[in-house]
């Protein structure tokens, strides 16, 4: 894998730039929170870091959507679904953590069951005691979701406006279910008053550190992983299938199969980062699934700029520190503000914000199409080709 | 609703006490009759209660039917000070609207505090509805007749039997008659004589009521012993084959009624779906902001109402072209500034216009504030159409099934019959060619866009008259109505129909067996399958929008 | 089951009718091509020349009638991708290029070998490969525009480009339809100049209109009308027919 060293040295520039501010991130924020003392204004508080946590989770959702979106054209109003089910995956596990901690004290059912009357706890819940288990659910069942749904899709050749919709109906559809008190997810409430993962205990600073830097080399894995695919040929396939899906047909390449991986990898990313959200934040419900989730990260790509990974994640951190702001300081001006950004940016940045820095990536301007910096980008791709 | 000022009734109360003295001077000898006995029910016994009640009835005074509906809903009290016997317009607003129970007016309000309510229990209960009812069969209107009739239907001991069998002499409405007919022969089929039964149950068999196949069907039980209760074998069959009459006609129509609470439902996805299914059509633009267009709909609706107190009615029929205009007036706004610059991005139009829905309702956040607003239905619009023992319609719904129909059918003669609607139809067939002939695009764009956008608001109009109306309305039908317009086929009106109203009959049959939530992801997984057989829909649209990704 | 054909054609086409709409777009269509051959094929609008191209590449089932691919392939068995990796390519009449990709990508993505997702993100470019990429770039007179984006080529190029993505994969049997449609004359000239020296190697056939550019490549000309075959033979002989003038050359 010598290529990705000389990838990033080479042309992603903002790759690497992104995977070196992951770095810094990840040694800054235990410094700051361990070694820093509470009193000085550089101490970094838990809330902090949850905070930060939660920005690093939500770029890997955009990571995920990106990569279908920006390099393949498939716009899902739906992944937020995936994430929600890895956070789930990671919620029972959690659940079972507690043990006869819980307000009842049963050793094993969780509180909500036994508030329901509920007297043994069902299969799917099997499992979930073994952190072993948790984690390749977490993997499996968004895996699983997107390899089913996709291959229903992409089947009928379900594209554009009617796949978004789709899977719009999906994460809808999902978020009812979840609601049911008799799913066995908690109903309305889902999982909270987590006590500890692993033993080691969630209310502490320490924890939420290493939380924080299992996040960060889990974002900067799977930014890796995403640039190997849309760097290989099979990446090259992928934006064909972007551009001319027929022709690509055409040519031989089986389009709904790559579309078909493409979608459930993505989904396991997303399903990844909804598992580190969880133990982060504290809380999984099924508001998780809500249509609008999914929307709002659709909604982060496009800011930063689609097709280039690390712009969605940029979007993603940004965005929300917009909302975390704005929702505190003028509630009311949150929608107003998040709706203009969808309008502006459609409208005026189709290329996001990355697409206004001077670039000597992929992402060229028009109007420097023929220009220098493209054709010596162009040469250097070949170089590394060769 | 006459309402004082909080200090008002402080200040009036004198005055109304003065007016109740002069209107107790002007009593005839009736009315003071009328006016002791009930008193008399402040400090009786509930069974003591029940025979002032049969007192009350006989006394065939005016505002019996009044009094004696009042203590049923318990809304009959009396003040604490002077012991005065007032119906209340509702139990429960504080302070209590006071109506006089012999001049049936205005008696002006007094706090609840200051009233005692005059209590009631089942067993008393059922001794009012008899004597309203048995009041009621003499009344001079035949609805009111029917009414008591059916009332008396559920006791019937010898006196209501004597009276119904009376009323049949010389009652002339048909409708009365049967109902009439149908109690004289549940009365009969405790008759000794065994012809008199058989009689009764061929006379019963053609009912469709849910007491009488009960009634019927207590002839097929056992005692405790193992003996059946009815000895005669030919009146048990008969009994039998009746039941299963009934019950034959029960299931086809309460399928009728279940048909039609689906094509209520699927009327109100239709109208939404039409709207989608225009703008897509011409535009190849999936208008996200759509339920909120509809819901801006809903909205005018109540401010018009609000413009226009106590004129109900009319404020709705105006309402209609008001929401029309706004809701196309704010889309025509939307396709100038936004969509026109993305033509031919459709995922890029979807999320603009969905930033644009999270404007509007915050938009009416910061004006209506988020609370639920209801819009007052007209009496006309309230209440249901009873078309036999079995199916009961409400009038709301039945107005917005045909209010869809009548507006698909004006959407349809105004695409097929005006010259805008041939421009439409050019636009969405061939764009380029129908610029080449002369066709302002950019105009039609505008105008096809505005009419879906006020179709939507029209949808809201209707949708107001079935739910409260608040910010999340367009949120709650969209999802539902963009699977209308996948599985019936993008941009096609008959495809929004069929599958609004299909998909609207296929909740309504699903949801009582397996609840309203797991219906809706039912609808969804089959959709969805569906989409494997006919990816473009049921009417899969042929023009160039359609090859478009 | 049908017998294969005796004659050993490349591509052979029997009594193939297609109805869409009870409109039929082919009405018993017979027509082959020999190998090596380079055989036009000309005819109005609505002639039912794409139509022929949709059986022959998959994308249309006829309703009756024979295709086949030499004596051992039967073209209506094939799905798409099956009849593409049977080696029939078809140059679509708009230039379809992935306009997102440089000219190099664009011929790479062409190559033979390995199609699926695993094998694609594995896959390295060979020497071999490299030379053959180079060869059809001589080929196709872009070697200079190499690492351009497809997108920024003129019209012309991109159609040669596409041309050279048909021939990446070596196919036996060449399908292009309106070649020249909007070119200068200095490109239809080129173009000439290109399927001729492909003429021998590979079976091609050629969908065009040009009547100029026709007589500057053709042997063998076909013409359709209404879904079947009304004249054949070379060029001058086919513009004497006296059907030919009627329905196509006559105005």
């Amino acid at each position: 894998m010598v290529r990705f060293g000389n990838s990033i040295a080479g042309r992603d520039r903002g790759g690497a730039w992104f995977l070196g501010i992951l770095t810094l991130i990840a040694i800054a924020v235990p410094v700051l929170n361990i070694l820093v003392p509470p009193s000085s204004t550089f101490h970094l508080s838990a809330y902090g870091i949850a905070l930060i946590g939660k920005y690093l989770c939500y770029g890997m959702l955009a990571l995920a959507l990106d990569l279908i979106w920006g390099f393949c054209g498939i716009l899902s109003l739906g992944h937020a679904a995936f994430f929600a089910l890895g956070g789930y995956a990671m919620g029972m596990y959690l659940m079972r953590e507690i043990g006869p901690r819980g307000v009842y004290g049963n050793p094993i059912l969780p509180d909500f069951m036994v508030f329901l009357n509920w007297k043994s706890l069902p299969w799917f819940w099997h499992g979930f005691n073994h952190f072993l288990f948790a984690a390749a659910m977490v993997v499996a069942v968004p895996a699983l979701l997107a390899l089913v749904f996709g291959w229903f899709a992409f089947r009928s050749r379900v594209t554009g406006v009617y796949f978004s919709i789709i899977t719009q109906a999906l994460t809808y559809a999902l978020m009812l279910a979840f609601f049911r008190n008799n799913m066995g997810f908690g109903g309305n409430n889902g999982f909270t008053d987590f006590k500890d993962i692993l033993g080691f205990d969630l209310h502490s600073d320490g924890t939420h550190a290493v939380l924080l830097v299992i996040t960060a080399v889990a974002l900067g894995a799977s930014y890796l992983a995403c640039r190997a695919i849309v760097d290989s040929r099979a990446g090259r396939v992928i934006r064909a299938i972007r551009d001319a899906e027929s022709r690509t047909r055409f040519l031989g390449y089986p389009v709904e199969s790559f579309k078909l991986w493409l979608f459930v990898f993505s989904g396991i990313i997303a399903g990844i980062a909804g598992a580190l959200y969880v133990p982060q934040i504290g809380i999984i419900n099924p508001s998780e699934f809500a249509p609008i989730n999914s929307i709002e990260a659709v909604i982060w790509v496009a800011v930063g700029g689609r097709g280039t990974l690390y712009g969605a994640i940029a979007g993603a951190v940004l965005v929300n520190y917009a909302k975390t702001y704005l929702t505190g300081a003028f509630p009311e001006v949150w929608l107003y503000a998040l709706g203009a950004l969808f309008v502006l940016v459609t409208r005026y940045l189709p290329r996001g914000i990355i697409g206004l820095l001077p670039s000597k990536d992929k992402v060229v301007p028009k109007a420097a199409l023929l220009g220098e910096s493209h054709e010596e980008s162009a040469r250097s791709r070949q170089a590394a080709r060769s | 609703m006459i309402r004082f000022p909080r200090g008002g009734q402080r200040f009036f109360g004198p005055l109304l006490l003065l007016g109740a003295l002069f209107a107790a001077h002007a009593q005839s000898p009736k009315d003071a009759n009328f006016l002791s006995t009930l008193g008399e029910l402040r400090e009786a016994t509930y069974s003591g209660k029940a025979g002032i009640v049969e007192r009350l009835g006989q006394s065939g005074h005016p505002s019996v039917r009044a009094v004696l509906t009042a203590l049923l809903e318990e809304r009959l009290y009396y003040r604490n000070s002077d012991q005065k016997v007032f119906i209340a317009k509702s139990a429960d607003s504080d302070p209590l609207n006071l109506i006089d129970p012999l001049s049936l007016k205005n008696s002006g309000s007094a706090p609840a505090a200051n009233l005692t309510q005059i209590g009631t229990n089942n067993a008393l209960r059922r001794v009012v509805r008899m004597a309203v009812a048995r009041f009621g069969l003499s009344s001079p209107s035949a609805s009111v007749r029917l009414d008591a009739a059916r009332e008396m239907l559920k006791s019937l001991d010898d006196p209501t039997v004597a009276l119904l069998r009376e009323r049949l002499g010389v009652e002339r409405n048909s409708s009365v008659r049967k109902e009439i007919a149908t109690g004289l022969a549940l009365a009969a089929l405790d008759s000794p004589d065994t012809k008199t039964r058989l009689a009764a149950i061929s006379t019963l068999k053609g009912g469709l009521s849910q007491d009488v196949r009960n009634r019927l069907a207590l002839l097929l039980d056992k005692s405790s012993d193992g003996a059946f209760i009815e000895k005669d074998e030919n009146v048990r069959r008969a009994a039998a084959s009746a039941v299963a009459a009934i019950d034959r006609w029960r299931t086809f129509y309460s399928g009728f009624q279940t048909l039609f609470f689906g094509l209520s439902l699927g009327s109100v996805l239709v109208l939404i779906a039409i709207g989608l299914a225009i703008t897509f059509g011409v535009m190849g633009v999936i208008n996200m902001a759509h339920g909120e267009l509809m819901m801006l709909g809903a909205y005018t609706t109540y401010a018009v109402q609000l413009a226009m107190p106590g004129h109900t009615g009319i404020s709705i029929l105006l309402a209609i072209p008001a929401a029309f205009i706004v809701s196309g007036l704010t889309g025509i706004a939307m396709e100038r500034t936004i969509i026109r610059h993305l033509y031919g991005r459709p995922l890029e139009t979807l999320l603009a216009t969905f930033g644009v829905s999270l404007i509007l309702q915050q938009s009416v956040r910061s004006i209506f504030t988020a609370l639920n607003r209801s819009v007052i239905t007209p009496d006309w619009m309230s209440g249901s159409l009873r078309l036999n023992d079995a199916i009961e319609i409400t009038y709301n719904r039945l107005y917005v099934v045909i209010f869809t129909l009548l507006v698909f059918s004006l959407i349809l003669a105004v695409l097929k019959r005006t010259r805008v609607g041939l421009d439409i139809r050019a636009v969405s067939q061939n764009r380029a060619m129908a610029k080449a002939m002369g066709i302002r695009t950019d105009w039609v764009d505008a105008m096809t866009f505005g009419l879906g956008s006020g179709i939507a608001g029209v949808a809201g109009v209707a949708l107001s008259q079935l739910t409260n109306v608040g910010p999340n309305l367009g949120q709650s039908y969209i999802i539902d109505s963009f699977m209308v317009v996948v599985f019936g086929g993008v941009g096609n009106l008959w495809g929004s129909l069929i599958g609004g109203m299909s998909m609207g009959i296929v909740n309504e049959l699903l949801e009582p067996y397996a609840g309203a939530v797991l219906a809706k992801i039912f609808v969804l997984v089959a959709l969805i399958l569906f989409i494997q057989a006919r990816p473009r829909g049921l009417f899969p649209q042929a023009g160039r929008a359609a090859e478009d990704k | 089951m049908k017998k294969a054909p005796v004659r050993d054609k490349r591509l052979d086409l029997r009594d193939l009718t297609v109805i869409f709409d009870g409109f039929k777009a082919l009405n018993k269509l017979s027509l082959y091509v020999d190998p090596g051959e380079l055989l036009c094929i000309i005819g109005p609008n609505g002639a039912g020349k794409t139509t022929m191209m949709d059986v022959i590449t998959g994308k249309t089932r006829p309703d009756s009638g024979t295709a086949w691919f030499g004596s051992e392939i039967d073209l209506l068995r094939l799905t798409e991708p099956e009849i593409v990796n049977a080696g029939i390519g078809r140059k679509f009449q708009k230039p379809t290029v992935f306009e997102q990709l440089t000219v190099f990508e664009n011929l790479e993505l062409a190559l033979a070998g390995g199609r699926s997702f695993y094998r694609t993100l594995r896959a390295r470019i060979t020497p071999a490969q490299q030379n053959r990429i180079d060869d059809v770039l001589e080929i196709i007179g872009l070697t200079k525009q190499r690492t351009l984006l497809a997108r920024t080529l003129s019209h012309g190029q991109k159609q040669w480009l596409e041309i050279g993505m048909l021939l990446m994969q070596n196919p036996e049997l060449l399908l292009v339809d309106e070649p020249v449609a909007g070119m200068t004359p200095h490109e239809i000239e080129r173009t000439a100049e290109l399927l001729l020296s492909l003429e021998g190697e590979h079976s091609i056939v050629v969908v065009e209109h040009d009547m100029h550019f026709v007589r500057s490549i053709a042997r063998r000309v076909t013409v359709l009308h209404e879904g079947r075959v009304i004249a054949e033979g070379d060029m001058d002989k086919v513009q004497k027919d006296a059907r030919v003038k009627e329905v196509y050359l006559g105005e």
